[in-house]
């Protein structure tokens, strides 16, 4: 499902982000992306969203390949691929119904489902109640549902989440991870970066990668394969 | 459909940010507009002036009438003539007599009328500059009969020097102004767009298409081209019947121009907008 293939990326001014990284994660997995603060993960992530090309190597998405995919057809992998991140990117003035019918309308919904869609997808990640209020009269946790309501409008193969609980409290976290779980379950992979190992530590049934200086260092699927 | 519903959705959600790029667009083709008006009536006096050019061919008073008639009809047919008329030695009294009252005592008592009759050679407009009105006195010259042709050649000269001055004052300073007005109408979308860049960004984030993006951005750099246009417009207006009210009759600005102005708003409005989302849609 997803496919990186011997991927090196280069920034202009930074050097290396990322070297020679293979990795493939498949439908339904649940991955934790890992590593020191400038490891790598955040690239990782962008080149599965396509934000960035690699420099070297290809990322594959499904049917969609960095090599071959060009500018103008970038939406057609953005509506399979959901982001969500630490600072939750909502639009401020707006409610949170609109914040998810925004993503739906903009991706050429038809007028008549996006309201029912968009009050849908804010059941699903338990936020029907406040679906009128403005961003900033949700908490953070609030405010991370609803990014992650308005990831899954396109009903993504894979939801992005980098740092997604970097800004929020342990209870709020927890709910958070509970709900990754629940989207993970019902089919979704979810890849999830995060630095925090105490927070990995929780859930160690699932698969961790790490990446260290712009390396793989460590794939626990990789390990327990080796260790059979 | 959409893109205009987004488009007066965005007026109404910010609309002291689109109002105010739309005011900034108004302003900037006011200037445009002030010195369309200046250059417009400035062009109009210049030419009233030009009008009165014309060659004078004094006869001399033996002349028969029907060489007269067969000279009023060559230099009639002259392309670059309009119109030839015949003044007498009576008609030059008489005109004489009513232009300068103060001597109608001397011209009453004259025994002999001293004025020599005259052709008054009227040029086409397009063929009133120096070289043109040299060939039509030369022309009228050219008769045995025609003792002098005049036409006051420095002040023609001068008259022409001054309207070729106009003319590139006019080009010169209109596209100074053209080109600062664009450069604030640019900036005015700019920022207008730069308060958005947020919903661009969300939207590549979530997989909508340029052209979709761009498209109700286009609009409303079209709008506020055009609400900028009328406002410009009205703001033009207003000064002009000021001027006209209180100062001096002036005209007011040819239609087509009025349009043009309006239409680069809008074309200007459409083109800035298409350039400020282009940088944003590069971001993500």
């Amino acid at each position: 499902m997803i496919d990186l293939k011997n991927v090196s990326k280069e920034y202009p001014k930074r050097g290396h982000a990322l070297r020679d990284v293979s990795l493939h994660v498949a439908k339904s997995e649940f991955v934790f992306l890992t590593g020191h603060s400038g490891s790598g993960k955040s690239t990782t992530m962008r080149l599965i969203h396509m934000a960035d090309r690699p420099t070297a190597g290809e990322v594959r998405v499904a049917a969609y390949s960095s090599e071959r995919i060009s500018d103008r057809e970038l939406w057609k992998v953005r509506r399979r691929v959901g982001f969500v991140f630490q600072d939750f990117r909502l639009l401020p003035g707006r409610t949170a119904l609109e914040n998810v019918a925004f993503a739906l309308e903009v991706t050429g919904t038809k007028r008549s489902e996006i309201l029912p869609r968009s009050q849908k997808l804010l059941g699903q990640v338990g936020l029907s109640a406040k679906s009128g209020a403005l961003v900033h009269e949700l908490s953070g946790g609030e405010q991370q549902r609803v990014a992650i309501a308005r990831a899954l409008a396109n009903d993504p193969y894979v939801l992005l989440a980098d740092e997604p609980t970097g800004n929020l409290d342990d209870r709020a976290t927890r709910g958070i991870m509970d709900l990754f779980w629940d989207i993970n379950a019902r089919g979704m992979a979810v890849v999830m970066a995060t630095h925090d190992m105490g927070l990995i530590g929780r859930y160690g049934h699932a698969r961790v990668l790490e990446l260290d200086d712009g390396r793989l260092v460590y794939d626990s699927a990789a390990t327990a394969a080796a260790g059979d | 459909m959409y893109a205009i519903r987004e488009a007066l959705a965005a007026f109404r959600r910010t609309p002291l940010l689109t109002g105010l790029s739309a005011a900034m667009v108004g302003l900037a083709l006011l200037v445009v507009g002030l010195f369309g008006l200046a250059a417009h009536n400035l062009d109009l006096a210049l030419a009233s002036i030009e009008e009165r050019v014309e060659v004078v061919a004094y006869l001399r008073d033996d002349v028969r009438q029907n060489e007269i008639d067969l000279a009023l009809q060559e230099i009639s047919s002259l392309e670059q003539v309009r119109s030839v008329r015949y003044i007498s030695k009576r008609d030059a009294l008489e005109r004489a007599r009513a232009d300068l009252p103060d001597f109608g005592a001397l011209f009453s008592d004259l025994a002999v009328n001293p004025l020599p009759q005259s052709l008054e050679i009227e040029l086409r407009p397009g063929a009133r500059d120096p070289a043109m009105v040299d060939r039509v006195a030369e022309a009228a010259m050219a008769y045995p009969f025609v003792e002098d042709a005049r036409y006051g050649r420095e002040w023609v000269d001068r008259l022409f020097t001054l309207r070729r001055v106009g003319a590139g004052a006019t080009a010169v300073l209109g596209g100074a102004f053209a080109l600062v007005a664009a450069l604030i109408i640019a900036t005015a979308l700019r920022i207008a767009i730069f308060a958005r860049r947020d919903e661009i960004y969300v939207m590549r984030l979530v997989g909508a298409r340029n052209g979709f993006i761009r498209r109700p951005f286009l609009v409303e750099g079209a709008m506020a081209g055009l609400l900028g246009g009328l406002i410009a417009w009205g703001l033009t207006y207003a000064a002009y019947r000021s001027v006209y009210a209180s100062l001096f009759e002036i005209a007011w600005i040819p239609d087509p121009w009025v349009l043009a102005g309006i239409g680069g708003g809008v074309l200007f409005g459409i083109l800035s907008s298409a350039l400020a989302v282009r940088r944003h849609l590069r971001e993500i």
